[in-house]
């Protein structure tokens, strides 16, 4: 028999306060796969994130981690099959980078909050994947934006879980950031063997260096499938119709039309 | 030893001091041996009357009252994820004020109950201090802003302000002076047979503090964030509330409204420590707390002979620097812009 997949969602209807925004949505996250979530703004991503996350119930339908109910799950035990990132900067006072990382830990330590060694070699492989050791006892507050982000990150990957979601990572980056926090994520899910999925405004890198992509185009239209299926299909340019962007599907690439 | 040890290690001396100097000192001084001796080995004369009769309760309550606070003010600032947040700017001690005055004036009509004093007086402080804290987490539900939160807070403090003298306007003379005396603060009011009223709660509260360190650490990312980590925020924050509740209604039903303690302590006590654990933060804030309550009691009773300072003035002196320290440098909070 197949091992079920870390995170399947049927007939999921999510939205805030019972009003749907997204409707039957069919998502798959199989491990070791990092799937971007793309869509114009406001047309539900965080919603969907969030849902998937298990931080907001579902207007209508089941989201399964690992054949479970997410939703039925304790907090506690829900906390160690995914690890989010929200989106934003939070504000963090006094906390240096390993103190923040450590906070990954969270679902694993006991009451005391007490890292056994298990522990800090989990936030030590976190913070060396992400590129942050030498950061280690610097304040998060001092941080760039781009460091910053490979901290909650790396706070994130130390939580150990299998499904990994992250709410637009890659915002107020500059370019060499976006690329080293996507190939960050790439690299969990291909030899964390993960499951990641982030929402993104990034096409290129959604399409050069993701796996596979979810198009929210209306509130009743998802689609998901690889990157090529999607230029091939059209599925993209459908995504973005109207919106004075022109897509080239042999080349993968787009230009804005004035 | 782990990192803020050592802080912990000095505060706790501090403690120590603290007490040792407030028994020993006053309009009469006793040697230190002669306070090992009232305490310990039942040492009489006036001496040793002063020392358990008047100066231990009193120590007692500073100590209980700094710590109480300053841990309430911890609470707030993490949960409320606001700098300025403490049980005086959120006019949880206004509303404690409130209804403690309510009581304390209307004493002429509930006076023929057969009701512990200090019992109706603690249940009114505590009925109105959680009443303000319902009132701001509502408001925090629903605008959610820190600047909002801060203002509705005054505004709450004006309002309770405005009652108490709407109250005391039509009171009489004996009623208005115990209050007003009240009013300006007072470690000195409890008494040794009463001061297991104050430190009890107090003690439950500190512990409950305590205890909430790890998931208050959680909390520091944001309330969903901590979800996200297998927290249970709302339960957290529930709990944060009640013991603020607690810990505010009692020290104020006691000791009236102790200004900037609850404030100003955890700041200090983050700046010496450069940590934002609540694993030493809170028992540092708590040591801290104590610290300096029992160091404005000893202002209060030396600085003049004869005349007791007001201790909120005392008090403010003290707490109203660090607050600006707070607001301009904005080194323990927020990022430099």
């Amino acid at each position: 028999m197949m091992e079920p997949c870390p995170i399947a969602t049927e007939h999921l209807c999510v939205g805030h306060g019972g009003v749907a925004v997204l409707r039957d949505v069919h998502l798959e996250l199989p491990p070791g796969s990092l799937t971007a979530l793309i869509g114009i703004n406001g047309i539900g991503k965080s919603t969907l994130l969030r849902t998937v996350a298990g931080l907001l119930p579902p207007v209508e339908g089941t989201v399964l981690a690992c054949g479970q109910v997410l939703h039925a799950m304790p907090v506690a035990e829900r906390a160690r099959h995914i690890a989010v990132v929200l989106t934003g900067r939070p504000d963090t006072g006094m906390l240096d980078v390993v103190s923040l990382v450590s906070l990954g830990r969270h679902p694993w330590t006991g009451h005391w909050g007490k890292l056994t060694k298990k522990d800090r070699e989990a936030v030590n492989e976190a913070m060396e994947v992400t590129g942050i050791a030498r950061l280690r006892h610097k304040l998060v507050m001092e941080c760039s934006d781009g460091e910053c982000q490979k901290v909650l990150i790396a706070r994130a990957l130390a939580q150990a879980t299998p499904v990994l979601v992250l709410d637009e990572p890659t915002a107020y980056l500059d370019l060499p950031n976006r690329a080293a926090v996507v190939r960050m994520l790439r690299n969990a899910a291909h030899s964390g063997g993960r499951s990641v999925l982030f929402s993104t405004h990034d096409l290129q890198l959604a399409l050069d260096l993701c796996d596979r992509l979810v198009l929210l185009r209306s509130a009743v239209a998802t689609w998901q499938g690889t990157p090529a299926e999607a230029v091939a299909s059209g599925e993209l340019e459908r995504a973005f119709q109207g919106s004075g962007v022109q897509f080239f599907p042999g080349q993968g690439t787009h230009r804005f039309t004035p | 030893m782990p990192k803020g040890g050592w802080w912990l290690m000095l505060f706790a001396v501090l403690v120590v001091v603290g007490i040792a100097a407030g028994l020993a000192w006053g309009s009469v001084k006793v040697p230190l041996t002669g306070v090992w001796e009232a305490l310990f080995l039942g040492g009489s004369g006036t001496a040793g009357t002063i020392v358990v009769q008047v100066r231990l309760p009193e120590v007692i309550t500073a100590a209980a009252a700094g710590a109480g606070l300053a841990a309430a003010g911890l609470l707030m600032q993490t949960v409320f994820h606001n700098p300025l947040a403490g049980p005086g700017v959120l006019g949880i001690t206004g509303g404690a004020s409130l209804g403690v005055a309510v009581v304390m004036l209307a004493q002429p009509v509930w006076g023929l109950l057969p009701l512990a004093q200090d019992l109706v007086y603690t249940v009114a402080a505590l009925t109105g201090a959680v009443a303000v804290l319902l009132l701001i987490v509502y408001a925090d539900r629903r605008v959610g802003d820190g600047v909002t939160l801060l203002v509705l807070g005054l505004m709450i403090g004006y309002l309770c302000t405005a009652l108490l003298s709407v109250l005391q306007a039509g009171s009489e003379a004996q009623a208005l002076k115990g209050f007003v005396l009240w009013g300006m603060g007072t470690f000195a009011g409890v008494g040794l047979a009463r001061t297991p009223w104050l430190a009890i709660p107090v003690l439950l509260g500190l512990v409950a503090a305590i205890g909430l360190a790890k998931p208050l650490n959680a909390m520091l990312l944001g309330e969903e964030q901590a979800r996200a980590m297998g927290v249970d925020a709302a339960r957290v924050r529930n709990m944060a509330i009640w013991t603020t509740g607690l810990l505010g209604g009692t020290i104020t039903a006691f000791c009236g409204p102790v200004a900037f303690l609850g404030l100003a302590v955890p700041h200090v006590a983050r700046a010496f420590l450069h940590s934002a654990d609540h694993r030493v933060l809170m028992p540092a804030s708590i040591l801290l707390g104590a610290a300096l309550a029992l160091g404005c009691d000893l202002v209060v009773r030396t600085a003049w002979t004869g005349v007791m300072l007001p201790l909120n003035a005392v008090t403010s002196l003290l707490g109203i620097p660090v607050v600006l320290w707070v607001l301009l440098s904005g080194r323990s909070w927020t990022r430099r812009r």
